[in-house]
């Protein structure tokens, strides 16, 4: 099993790697898109701002072996800011295209504390994971929620995730667990 | 609203967890990733490493020592103490941090929040605030600058912070109570999440926190008894407060 972490300058990279390890997986960052496209598990992580972080990937070559990887069928997970990425695009930043893998856009938080941060329970199912985020995803290809905030998309062979598996203790793991076992 | 947040917070100096009344006398009390671990099995929400000694020759055993929690915890955590750039927030990111709290630097030159902000995004930028009747306090709480609370929690919100936390001077190591009437003004004036801090000596100060803070910050309450927390998360439950089930 080979787990490919897209390290562009704008992911919690370090933190996504240790949560691998600890479930005793193989995995590696890189900026390499022929490693990104052979893995089997390519992880998008990202926090901070859409507009660098979309310019990183592109820079890298990875937007291209992202969507390569995901037509071919190949199982890939966005996380937090990856999921946004993922999207056709996000209003961040005066708007930026995105990777186009999921459809609909993302869109700033309008209720609640923003930054939305802490852990809350995602429907279905009710485990809480940890949240860090000011924009989330609106998009058909939902399939759970948190509070009504999309959580998890998917289209596809691609996985997103608004919350921080990586971060989410023992759920985060089980989480992550589950994704290797598709992979 | 995600759940309410507990925060034990760990002091740390040369690369361990250390304990002292305002600075003085710093004893050892332990390895600063195996007492996280013992917070993160006791239910702890997240974590604050404080740097207590915050000098420049302690950055690189404090950037160690990040990756070595990173490496370890699944749980988020922030680190402070001595943050006075970008290139000091960068560096302890990139070594696995979640966000970094910013306190006098922040204070000397404003601004620095909103790079901080762009450059790691508003999430990662706590913005540290020590009150005493009402005025901010510089330099671990020595040294009153003339600002008020509120209006510099504002202030922070606006150039892009993430999160305010919010220690009272004057109730902080008390164990009488959080100061609720500052914590409760503060959270009024921002929209983002307030971390209440000081003064923490049972359940239900945590409690009355928790009613009107989104996180609480535990410090000596827990202190050296990571299972403190564990009951501390029982009781507050059969108070009503919505944890999560850790």
């Amino acid at each position: 099993m080979k787990v490919a972490i897209c390290d562009y300058g704008a992911g919690n990279v370090r933190s996504v790697l240790a949560a691998f390890r600890r479930l005793g997986v193989e995995a590696r960052s890189t900026r390499d898109p022929e490693e990104v496209l052979r893995a089997d598990l390519a992880v998008l992580p990202g926090v901070g701002s859409a507009a660098s972080a979309m310019a990183g990937l592109r820079a890298a070559g990875l937007d291209e072996a992202l969507r390569a990887r995901v037509g071919a069928g190949a199982p890939t997970l966005g996380i937090c800011l990856g999921l946004q990425l993922a999207l056709e695009e996000t209003e961040e930043d005066g708007g930026v295209v995105g990777l186009g893998l999921l459809p609909g856009r993302a869109t700033r938080l309008r209720t609640g504390r923003i930054p939305r941060i802490g852990w809350a329970p995602v429907e279905p199912g009710g485990a809480a994971y940890y949240f860090a985020h000011s924009y989330a995803a609106e998009t058909e290809a939902a399939t759970a929620r948190s509070e009504g905030i999309v959580a998890i998309a998917e289209r596809g062979s691609f996985l997103g995730v608004q919350f921080h598996p990586e971060k989410s203790g023992q759920a985060g793991a089980r989480f992550l667990e589950r994704c290797l076992s598709r992979a | 609203m995600p759940l309410p947040r507990l925060i034990p917070c760990l002091d740390v100096a040369g690369g361990r967890v250390v304990k002292g009344v305002r600075f003085q006398g710093l004893r050892d009390v332990g390895d600063p990733v195996a007492l996280g671990a013992r917070y993160s099995e006791a239910g702890a929400d997240e974590l604050v490493y404080l740097d207590v000694a915050a000098t420049v020759e302690e950055r690189p055993l404090l950037a160690e020592l990040v990756a070595r929690v990173a490496e370890a915890l699944a749980i988020p955590f922030t680190v402070g103490g001595g943050v006075r750039s970008c290139a000091d927030a960068e560096a302890l990111l990139q070594a696995g941090a979640d966000k970094v709290a910013v306190n006098t630097a922040a204070l000397e030159r404003p601004a620095l929040i909103g790079e901080l902000a762009s450059l790691l995004g508003s999430q990662a930028v706590v913005v540290a605030i020590d009150a005493s009747r009402g005025e901010v306090y510089a330099r671990a709480g020595t040294q009153p600058t003339g600002r008020d609370a509120v209006s510099w929690a504002r202030e922070a919100q606006e150039r892009g912070a993430g999160e305010i936390l919010l220690t009272s001077i004057d109730a902080d190591g008390t164990r009488e109570g959080y100061d609720l009437p500052l914590t409760r003004a503060v959270a009024e004036a921002v929209t983002i999440p307030v971390i209440a801090s000081g003064g923490a000596g049972e359940a239900g100060h945590i409690a009355e926190a928790l009613e009107v803070a989104q996180a609480a910050l535990l410090a000596s309450i827990v202190h050296e008894d990571p299972e403190r927390l564990r009951t501390l998360r029982s009781e507050l439950r059969d108070l009503g407060v919505p944890l999560r089930d850790a």
